[in-house]
């Protein structure tokens, strides 16, 4: 369970780490600079095990991988958007990020609430107001490589 | 079964008769393409996926381009992991700093995107290579890494919106105005994860510059790719980089049906647009520059992948004529490729903008982005041919960026603030355009 930081539509990667921090690949030090543009303060306040809720297109803009990386290095379990730009999904995918595409639960839950989510189910609870939503379900092909633990881990269970 | 180009060109990569919008297929990729950003990270994750060696070192483009030459020390350590991978996998097509330039302007040039083929780079604009009419479209690093491993990738093969041209092209408008134009009406997901096909006999008149800008902000609409089905410009095009590279690879050029399915057709009436101007801070937010807020601007960005070709340094240069730039502003020129670089020299454009008082730089992506050469400030206001003007985009978050074409840049970067380009001249602009 975590605390849900709630943002709107269209959270791009330029603001979710901007590109004056990619000058480094580390996952730290990217994180300390997560949301920097869009939330100045998200680095303090963010704990393990939070989630980021936000509006539809979520990710858009740039292919840089360093945003879902930056994220789940700040510690986020996992983020909940009404829809995902198409790299920043992959990338999510690719990485390890647990992301769940769900506009119901996203409407029903306001900044600072406590939230649950189960990223290989795709449901998500409003721990605040008691309830629970079903998202997107990921398509079986791409549900392998979440349950393979990323796209390396994919890539070498194949050549294995 | 009726198909798209984008299915046509998606079944054959995946080795199959037909594909239709929604599956999920792997295909066989023609070219990888990764930067000075993307490459550290899928050279690591390629590293860790345990196979020997890359799938075909002939086939995979690295490019320095973003923070070139290196800034600071940490960009330069980025650099040094990707000319390292480079050299220990023999790959062919690298492209170090003073040979090369950004790699979106580059490769049509190498004559390493053709049409018909599958690009996969790791780069968002990696769609501007669609109009060649190729499939082309960006990924992460990862994605990328497991190219260079494998040679494949899956791909949901993507609806089309259709966008269909009629009419022809009006004093001062070119690609940027169309695509501005587009994505103001249909929003910043507008085509969210589709294919965004640009067809119509108004296509004709566009040049290849044109079209690599109405390509290359497919990712602004949210869309996996953008293509321009092919004709007589693209063919020409393409045999003459062939001819110039020495590289006269086979390609196939694929063309939609007419019953093919469109998920989503609109119509755009070239004679009814004008040149653009998307404000503060989403490309959706475009409206006519003749109707936008005339307001003092500090800094003016001529360049980026969408707008550092030949033709919009021509362009550029038609509107400064023997004018200098305003006091109060600071013009930064960077031509897109060393290709480009050498041929505004040639034509005495470089020192033209140098002597009205730009900033004339060596090519990188630079400012677009907010790495390096005119990031902008707090509360500045900046004029940029690029693509994005997004929240903190070109440095500091307070800054409010405006896009626009070549022709409405210079004309801020002149009269210090932002106005229509026939403020500044009223001479005939149509024959700059090089397919115009």
């Amino acid at each position: 369970m975590g605390k849900a930081f709630r943002y709107g539509d269209n959270v791009d990667t330029d603001v979710i780490i901007p590109a004056r921090y990619l000058t480094t690949t580390d996952e730290k030090e990217l994180a300390a600079h997560a949301l920097e543009d869009l939330d100045p303060t998200f680095v303090e306040r963010v704990k393990p095990g939070d989630i980021v809720v936000a509006g539809k297109n979520f990710g858009c803009g740039s292919s840089r991988e360093h945003a879902p990386v930056a994220i789940k290095g700040a510690g986020v379990a996992g983020v909940v958007a009404s829809s995902y730009a198409r790299i920043f999904f992959r990338n999510a995918i690719n990485t390890g990020l647990p992301i769940i595409e769900c506009p119901e639960a996203v409407a029903a839950i306001s900044d600072g609430d406590e939230v649950t989510i189960d990223a290989e189910a795709g449901v998500v609870r409003n721990e605040t107001t008691g309830e629970e939503f079903k998202g997107e379900q990921l398509p079986d092909f791409v549900m392998d490589i979440v349950k393979a633990g990323g796209l390396v881990e994919w890539v070498r269970s194949k050549n294995t | 079964m009726p198909s798209t180009i984008t299915e046509k060109i998606l079944a054959r990569a995946a080795g199959r008769d037909e594909v239709s919008a929604g599956e999920i297929v792997t295909c066989k990729v023609d070219l990888a393409m990764a930067n000075d950003v993307t490459a550290p990270s899928a050279a690591d994750a390629f590293r860790r996926m345990g196979v020997p060696d890359v799938w075909d070192k002939h086939k995979i483009a690295l490019v320095a381009s973003h923070f070139v030459p290196a800034k600071d020390i940490a960009t330069a350590k980025l650099m040094t992991r990707m000319r390292q991978f480079a050299n220990e996998y023999d790959i062919e097509h690298f492209f170090e700093v003073g040979r090369g330039g950004i790699e979106h302007i580059l490769l049509p040039e190498e004559a390493l995107t053709l049409p018909g083929q599958v690009v996969i780079g790791a780069d968002s604009h990696s769609c501007t290579y669609g109009a060649l009419g190729c499939f082309s479209t960006g990924v992460g690093s990862t994605d990328l890494g497991a190219v260079f491993a494998t040679g494949e990738i899956w791909l949901k093969v993507p609806e089309t919106m259709k966008i269909v041209y009629t009419g022809a092209p009006g004093e001062w408008v070119m690609g940027k105005d169309l695509i501005l134009s587009v994505i103001g009406r249909i929003g910043d997901d507008g085509a969210s994860y589709m294919a965004m096909e640009h067809t119509g006999e108004g296509i004709g008149h566009l040049s290849m510059d044109s079209r690599l800008t109405l390509t290359n902000m497919a990712i602004e609409a949210g869309a996996k790719s953008g293509i321009v089905p092919p004709d007589a410009t693209t063919l020409d095009y393409v045999r003459t980089r062939q001819e110039i590279m020495g590289r006269p690879n086979d390609f196939e050029v694929f063309h939609s049906d007419e019953d093919a399915h469109f998920d989503k057709v609109i119509e755009v009436d070239l004679n009814t647009v004008e040149p653009m101007i998307a404000q503060p801070s989403l490309p959706s937010l475009s409206i006519p520059v003749s109707t936008v807020e005339r307001r003092k601007v500090d800094q003016v960005f001529l360049g980026s992948c969408t707008n550092a070709r030949i033709e919009d340094l021509r362009m550029a240069a038609h509107v400064l004529g023997d004018r200098s730039i305003a006091p109060t502003v600071r013009l930064t020129v960077i031509p897109a490729t060393q290709r480009v670089w050498k041929q505004a020299n040639e034509e005495g454009l470089l020192d033209l903008f140098a002597s009205a008082g730009a900033s004339v730089s060596t090519p990188t992506c630079g400012a677009c982005l907010g790495a390096h050469m005119g990031v902008v400030g707090p509360g500045e206001v900046c004029v940029s041919t690029s693509n994005r003007n997004y929240v903190g985009r070109m440095g500091d978050p307070t800054a409010q960026v405006y896009l626009a074409n070549p022709a409405v840049a210079m004309a801020a970067a002149v009269a210090g603030e932002i106005v229509h380009p026939d403020e500044i001249t009223s001479a005939p602009a149509q024959a700059v355009l090089t397919g115009g």
